[in-house]
């Protein structure tokens, strides 16, 4: 593989992961993987009712069943005096914060609250037992729909919420808008469901917790996307032992989407067990368990309009929407549908008025919290949607309407109507690409003949922005994260020039082993094969806040790359000491420190650090070693932006929907790998497909989840896809050290709107105007023969 | 109560007893500590256990280790021969055809199989050919260029 010209040129170089010889190789361990001795096997009992009283629990059957430990509920966990509940983490001033604790005390609130937990020899018998205790429930009245949640007289989730009104929210101005919407030659108002979603990370979540009397420490090894946050809460709220008596450990983590960020009550009904066992315990979760307990993403049921004036200019938009949190409060669910939500409402374009209300409703469900794109895709869904759907009705190409309304290249940084400050952009640039990608025009004609043959062909647009990176801690503190959101480095310089860097980043299948060590290598100007990273680890690593949000490469990367810089700058100190020169004279330049005009009499970093560590002979008052760490706290959000088109058919018999081509043009700013660039984008287009075209948890009247498994929920298959077609523009980040934005969540977030857009475009001539996802043949079916 | 069994996993004579109920999977994970082979779901639909059984690829999950006595079973911890990645593993490295790693020993073992019974499959085929087993993360574009590379190396 290339590694392009010496070490700065690897910046920017497609090399192949380092991480993979142990995946595909079967060495790498993930937490289930992990074996302790003496470690025995968790089990969790799972409410079968979406709401029931706990009238009695007996445990005594699986007690004496052999190979059975111990059987806790919440009994025990009272009895012990920890805090036993588990946290939210994202405040909102109407938030209504019920307790969720970690095994239900009298109270089940959905299918799958953990009521009780098994510990025994072997995972058989933890899960035979289970079968053997006894609950009492009184089965109670339950809502699962977010809509008849908040109609009079339905069933109150939570006692704290009778009206089952979790919080509710607005952002931009609501006269204002009311006003524009008056002088509107065209509205078009559409009721858009974002349905909700199952993350389905193939690896289930995990934790093996090793609790050791003797120095009163917790070691606990988990699926876990944010080591230190989960510290932190663990330390806070479930566990209460203190911080430093806790560490976490990432192990290799399959997958994540969001899934993983949250803390869950499963690590901390784990843990406790083996405080109160003095042994390893270790449970995972089954896929149906992870149907039932992953936070779900999504669910919202929005009506949404868009106000245009004869010229297809927008002049407002109005958006109400009510947003599912399920049972209980996960960590960050409150940010999902206000802050990742409502302040995405103008899209690229350049909206006089906004105005957004949302309200967060308590259902008899699973958790809602951040999954892929978490509030980003919700919003791309209905701007996009309300912008063809404003073509249409304004006779106009839905193209030529989005390019009319675009913030212009000369108008940044831009400041929205609904709070974020975009600070880069060429959205004209990206679209330009994309059309002429699926040659547009030719597309329109074949389209046209095709119809004359009775076969229907769509194309769809997304003209997408997103705000990732997340985030300025100062910002996101005011609008009630009880989180920083910088990120943590150490690049540490061994005396023989080798480095190891430290991150608060944790990777799950990302990369960072290989983009972190491209980014040190380009830094520091040594060999790539000289720099190890290291993520996911409490006990070796600073506090850092992990990984989600698109943030590694922009937040992560930025504080990596400040650290190299102030190793550089050490560095050059004792070099110019070294070289008998002054610091300003000290040119640096692939991986070499020489005076200014003699770069035959050079040092390197190596020979440098080796001085630096020996400390025989360093500069007055400089301190021996070459390390640096950083905190680095971002200036503002990064916003990547791009343009996705989907062509579809749809074959009118059946209602079968055919992706055929998909094409995706995105500015993620510089790219430090294009081969984990366009990995990234791939698998997040798949996932914004899925939401668009096959998934959507379905909950029965009585909140039983119907789509309990992977035959009911449709993750999509290799066939269900076509190959991606990607392109970039690049427009870099002005405010990062690398220039870099983020690209976990773009294709996630683009997608769905290309896909239905795409559908209701092949549909025009039977007259539909929308679709809600996921767009299944039967809907498809119904709408066109108005069934 | 232990049924005794006595299978090669991995070119290696493996002798011991089981519960009749032990599912291969465990049996390979728990008991030989071969971790590699993945547990993706309880309902035989993910594919991230495939293993090959006399050549074939099987869901361990839907295998007993008492059906499995007798039988020749390779892991992806026995698919490298002397230091030497397989054809496939090669490809999936190149091709960034794998980010998280989980689904892919299942993949890659589904891969041998299918490569095997077609040798230069299309891109239909490929896709066609993977129903069995599911990626969340690549969006199985780079999975499907990792089989055009490994049957291009492997046509050689
Ligand atoms: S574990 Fe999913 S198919 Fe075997
Ligand atoms: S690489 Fe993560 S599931 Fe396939």
């Amino acid at each position: 593989m290339t590694h392009g010209n010496g070490t700065r040129g690897i910046f920017g170089s497609a090399i192949k992961r380092r991480e993979d010889p142990k995946l595909i190789t079967g060495r790498a361990k993930y937490t289930d993987d992990l074996q302790l001795p003496g470690m025995a096997y968790a089990a969790i009992l799972r409410s079968p009712f979406a709401h029931a009283r706990i009238r009695h629990i007996d445990t005594s059957q699986a007690l004496a069943l052999e190979g059975v430990l111990a059987v806790f509920t919440a009994q025990d966990v009272e009895e012990a005096g920890i805090p036993g509940v588990v946290p939210v983490g994202w405040l909102l001033p109407t938030l209504k914060t019920p307790a969720h604790p970690i095994l239900a005390k009298d109270r089940v609130r959905y299918v799958g609250d953990a009521v009780a937990v098994v510990v025994a020899e072997d995972r058989y018998t933890a899960h035979d037992a289970l079968e053997a205790i006894q609950v009492d429930y009184e089965p109670l009245a339950a809502v699962a729909d977010v809509r008849q949640a908040v109609e009079p007289g339905a069933p109150a989730v939570h006692e704290e919420a009778p009206d089952n009104v979790a919080f509710t929210w607005e952002i931009g101005d609501r006269e204002g808008t009311d006003t524009a919407f008056q002088q509107a030659a065209h509205v078009a108002k559409l009721d858009i469901v974002n349905n909700r979603l199952i993350p389905n990370a193939m690896e289930p979540r995990a934790a093996l917790a090793d609790f050791d009397p003797a120095t009163g420490e917790l070691t606990l090894y988990m699926t876990t996307q944010n080591p230190h946050i989960h510290r932190l809460l663990m330390s806070l709220a479930s566990i209460g032992l203190p911080e430093h008596k806790i560490r976490v450990v990432a192990p290799e983590v399959g997958g994540g989407f969001g899934s993983k960020i949250h803390h869950y009550v499963d690590e901390a009904i784990v843990s406790f067990a083996s405080m109160k066992l003095g042994r390893p315990v270790k449970w995972t979760a089954t896929r149906t368990e992870t149907y039932q307990t992953d936070a779900h993403g999504r669910d919202h049921v929005t009506t949404a309009e868009m106000a245009i004036d004869g010229e297809g200019k927008i002049l407002g938009v109005r958006v109400n929407t009510y947003a599912a949190m399920g049972a209980y409060l996960s960590t960050f669910a409150p940010a999902v549908p206000t802050y990742l939500y409502g302040t995405l409402l103008s899209g690229e374009y350049d909206i006089p008025h906004i105005y957004c209300h949302v309200t967060g409703v308590f259902t008899h469900t699973t958790p809602v919290d951040a999954y892929r794109g978490a509030g980003r895709p919700e919003a791309t869904l209905v701007i996009e949607r309300l912008v063809d759907e404003c073509a249409h009705l304004a006779g106009m190409d839905p193209v030529e309407l989005r390019r009319r309304n675009f913030v212009p290249p000369d108008k940044f940084p831009y400041q929205t109507q609904v709070a974020l400050v975009y600070d880069s952009g060429n959205y004209e640039a990206a679209l330009e690409k994309a059309l002429e990608k699926v040659d547009y025009q030719q597309f329109r004609r074949e389209q046209e003949e095709a119809r004359r043959q009775g076969r229907y062909l769509g194309i769809g647009f997304s003209t997408y922005i997103e705000a990732c990176g997340l985030a300025p801690s100062a910002l996101v503190g005011q609008l009630g994260a009880q989180a920083g959101q910088w990120e943590s480095a150490v690049v540490r310089v061994h005396p023989t020039g080798k480095v190891t860097v430290y991150s608060g980043s944790s990777g799950h299948g990302q990369g960072h082993e290989t983009t972190f060590a491209q980014i040190v290598a380009a830094e520091l100007g040594v060999p790539y094969e000289d720099v190890e990273i290291v993520e996911g680890d409490t006990e070796a690593i600073p506090h850092g806040w992990g990984t989600y949000g698109s943030r590694s490469a922009a937040v992560g990367g930025s504080a990596i790359a400040t650290a190299a810089r102030r190793v550089v700058d050490k560095a050059k100190k004792i070099a110019a000491h070294l070289l008998e020169a002054a610091e300003e004279d000290i040119v640096f330049e692939d991986g070499k420190f020489y005076v200014k005009g003699s770069p035959d009499q050079a040092k390197t970093l190596a020979e440098v650090s080796l001085q630096a560590y020996l400390a025989h002979n360093l500069p007055k008052g400089l301190e021996p070693a070459l390390e640096a760490t950083a905190f680095y706290d971002p200036a503002n959000f990064v916003f990547p932006f791009g343009t996705h088109v989907a062509i579809v058919e749809v074959d009118p018999e059946t209602g079968q929907v055919e992706l055929k081509r998909y094409v995706a043009v995105d500015d993620v700013g510089n790219v430090i790998n294009p081969l984990i660039v366009d990995g990234q984008i791939h698998g997040g287009i798949a996932q914004g497909v899925g939401q668009a075209l096959y998934e959507g948890a379905v909950y029965d009247e009585s909140g039983n989840l119907v789509t309990g498994t992977m035959l009911d929920y449709a993750v999509p298959k290799a066939h269900f896809l076509p190959a991606f077609e990607t392109d970039r523009t690049v427009t870099p980040c002005p405010h990062n050290p690398l220039g870099v934005k983020g690209v976990g969540e773009a294709g996630t977030i683009a997608s769905t709107a290309a896909v239905v857009n795409a559908v209701v475009d092949a549909l025009r001539p039977f007259g539909v105007t929308h679709l809600n996802p996921p767009v299944t043949a039967e809907k498809v079916w119904k709408a066109i023969h108005g069934a | 109560m232990g049924v005794p069994i006595q299978l090669e996993v991995n070119g290696q004579t493996v002798r011991q007893e089981v519960e009749p109920r032990l599912l291969l999977v465990h049996f390979l994970r728990d008991v030989l500590g071969l971790t590699g082979t993945k547990i993706g779901c309880d309902t035989s639909q993910c594919g991230a256990c495939t293993v090959l059984m006399d050549g074939h690829a099987v869901k361990s999950c839907t295998v007993l280790a008492v059906q499995a006595d007798g039988s020749s079973i390779t892991t992806i911890e026995g698919l490298a021969q002397d230091g030497k990645y397989h054809p496939v593993q090669e490809a999936f490295w190149e091709a960034h055809g794998l980010q998280c790693g989980y689904c892919t020993p299942g993949m890659i073992l589904s891969v041998v199989d299918l490569l095997e019974s077609h040798p230069s499959p299309s891109e239909a085929e490929i896709r066609e050919g993977l129903e069995g087993n599911l990626c969340r993360c690549t969006g199985y574009h780079n999975i499907v260029r990792a089989v055009q590379i490994a049957a291009e190396a492997m046509g050689k």
